[in-house]
């Protein structure tokens, strides 16, 4: 029998431009939930400045206290000279360490020496690419979201000893980042003078097919699943031994999403119901096509997987 | 400034060498590079004539190794390399850093680009690639502003090549999934956006009909033109309204840029296109060889010769053409 793990939890960053009270409130529920590691900042769209460098401080010092470990998340795409120096500022920070989502915050970290999570858009597909980054100080490689689980496996075998996994686990899929605005397109706004609409669509904006068929969701210059991914209704509790499940906040029920992980972590397998219950927390349906190695946009089984 | 042409076949790097490309870029024949079409790219003995028809002529031969594998895969990437170093190419263009790192250990004598699957879009960025791999220049992703390039220009430790025409990604390249959300292959782990493998046409009552994997792409009236279902410039409903909800059909055309391009530093101009025809590439390198070398002659007098232009816009997607990112309200 397989020795099996109990997966640490981890929150990834808010994705979406929420307001300053949204995202207080949110993270002050966050502090006595069952999460381990809060991700922290905003990765997406450096136009969204509800909370400053110091505000985020603020929060990651408070879920410090509260025993999460903090990290601070730096954007995806870099264009504007400000970007890097709001970058700089971040991996400067002295504090919490850093998730590195572009090769630029990889190289400011590992030029001070200080330990960073590889994040999502690193594009680390082979234990290759990742012992290259675990010799620049990378102690986490979090999976790009297209992998399957036989490649999770496959790397997994293979890693330097000492790094920890992370993957994606719960949440609509980030796909695509542009150096456009769909949001401000959809509304017939230039990017220079988008007004920020995107604060009025708290799950992103979404877009269907000519048949009415929910596809994907803008969210500002990324680009999501309209589709919400769930681990938990794809694979059995502790198997793939994954050091770190991530969930990426929406709009509502995120303490119940953390609850069920909490309860699946331990080794308490998802019945029918509670997937079915938690497909009603998404905001369309399921998809897990990805972990299943086929179209990320594949329901995948509806068989709820048991411990084998 | 180099001009930078594509090879996707034999043929197509033959017009390219004799029609004034600087350089040609190539791929083999499989998922290690970005371009993975049915019939495209090199053989063992295609790519020894080609790059020696290249040489022979004084036009330098770049190779793309530029996808992403995956353990399963990674053999095939490993003896690419191997092959690659072998034929006595002039770089190796790359975005993995594994595979980077695979290339420095056992080919050191190779020369290193960073693809535009890399998707550096900073000094800081290319900087990394440098001190890790020592690469000698960076391709940069069609996603920033003419200020901003001069930024990464002048700052960068190593020359930098951009796209000056083809058909144009909205997306980061490297940065999307779309593809393999769709159809279970995309350009980081096949090399192919929007295969044709998956793709379906449908005549129907309400018009002609595309489809990728099933998802309805677009729609056309009768006499609307119909292009390739590329999944990103289809027609889609947002807000109970219709359009291309991410971008139309177009291609990018920086030609009028040229003596910016130039003035600021920019090492060379890539042209986007392996898939495309010979014809493709003979149009397109002759017009661009002749904008190249008037604009060098005289930058501040320079204006493309609407003959060119109109060339550059029939072989366009939906025979458009954008500045892309370069155009500040673009981006």
């Amino acid at each position: 029998m397989n020795e099996s793990i109990i997966s640490r939890l981890s929150l990834g960053p808010v994705q979406y431009h929420w307001t300053r009270e949204q995202l207080l409130d949110f993270y002050t529920s966050i502090s006595d939930t069952q999460v381990d590691i809060v991700y922290l900042g905003e990765t997406v769209c450096s136009k969204r400045r509800m909370l400053k460098l110091d505000d985020w401080l603020g929060i990651a010092r408070e879920l410090s206290e509260a025993g999460k470990e903090v990290i601070l998340s730096t954007l995806a795409l870099i264009e504007a000279e400000s970007e890097i120096l709001s970058m700089k500022r971040i991996c400067e920070n002295g504090q919490f360490r850093v998730e590195a989502n572009d090769m630029a915050s990889v190289h400011m970290l590992e030029k001070i020496g200080a330990p960073f999570v590889g994040g999502p858009t690193l594009n680390l597909y082979n234990q290759k690419s990742i012992e290259v980054l675990a010799k620049s100080g990378m102690y986490r490689w979090v999976m790009p979201v297209e992998l399957s689980r036989k490649t999770f496996m496959d790397i997994r075998n293979e890693l330097p000893g000492g790094l920890e996994t992370e993957v994606f686990a719960y949440g609509r899929l980030p796909l695509a980042f542009s150096a456009r605005c769909f949001t401000a397109r959809a509304h017939d706004l230039p990017k220079d003078d988008c007004q920020l609409r995107c604060i009025d669509d708290p799950d992103g904006l979404l877009m269907k097919t000519r048949e009415d068929e929910e596809f994907l969701v803008l969210n500002g210059i990324q680009t999501q699943s309209a589709h919400t991914f769930n681990l938990i209704a794809a694979e059995p509790p502790g198997q793939a031994k994954i050091d770190v499940l991530r969930i990426s906040p929406q709009s509502r029920d995120n303490l119940d999403i953390i609850h069920h992980f909490d309860a699946w972590r331990n080794g308490c397998a998802a019945d029918t119901d509670v997937a079915r219950m938690m497909e009603e927390m998404m905001p369309t349906g399921v998809c897990n096509g990805y972990w299943l190695g086929e179209p990320g946009m594949n329901r995948g089984s509806v068989e709820v997987p048991l411990p084998g | 400034m180099e001009l930078v042409c594509p090879a996707g076949n034999l043929p197509s790097l033959k017009v390219a060498v004799d029609h004034g490309a600087d350089a040609v870029y190539m791929g083999f024949r499989d998922d290690t590079n970005a371009r993975h079409f049915a019939g495209l790219n090199f053989n063992d003995k295609r790519a020894r004539d080609g790059i020696r028809y290249a040489q022979e002529r004084g036009t330098r031969v770049f190779l793309a190794i530029n996808t992403y594998p995956q353990p399963a895969g990674w053999p095939r990437w490993e003896e690419a390399v191997d092959k690659a170093a072998n034929l006595g190419i002039d770089a190796l263009i790359c975005a993995d850093i594994g595979v980077m790192q695979y290339a420095c250990d056992h080919a050191p004598q190779l020369n290193l680009h960073l693809s535009v699957q890399g998707s550096a879009t900073s000094a800081e960025a290319v900087s990394f690639y440098h001190d890790h791999f020592g690469i000698k220049r960076a391709v940069l992703p069609r996603v920033l502003s003419l200020k901003q390039l001069r930024r990464v220009v002048s700052a960068s430790p190593v020359p930098i090549e951009v796209f000056g025409f083809g058909s144009l990604c909205v997306m980061v390249e490297g940065r999307c999934l779309l593809s393999s959300y769709v159809t279970g292959q995309s350009p980081n782990t096949y090399g192919a956006c929007s295969p044709a493998s998956a793709v379906r046409w449908d005549k129907t009552p309400r018009g002609l009909e595309s489809r990728l994997n099933e998802v309805l792409i677009d729609r056309y009236a009768d006499g609307e033109n119909a292009g390739y279902p590329t999944l990103c410039k289809g027609r889609f409903h947002v807000h109970g309204k219709t359009g291309y909800a991410i971008e139309e059909p177009v291609s990018l055309n920086t030609m009028e840029l040229l003596p910016e391009l130039l003035a600021m530093g920019v090492a060379a101009i890539k042209i986007e296109g392996r898939q495309r025809s010979p014809v493709y590439v003979e149009q397109v390198a002759t017009v661009w060889r002749a904008a190249i070398d008037a604009c060098q002659k005289n930058p501040s007098g320079f204006h493309p010769d609407p003959a060119w232009q109109q060339v550059l816009q029939s072989v366009s997607e939906g025979a458009q053409t954008t500045f892309g990112a370069y155009h500040r309200p673009w981006q």
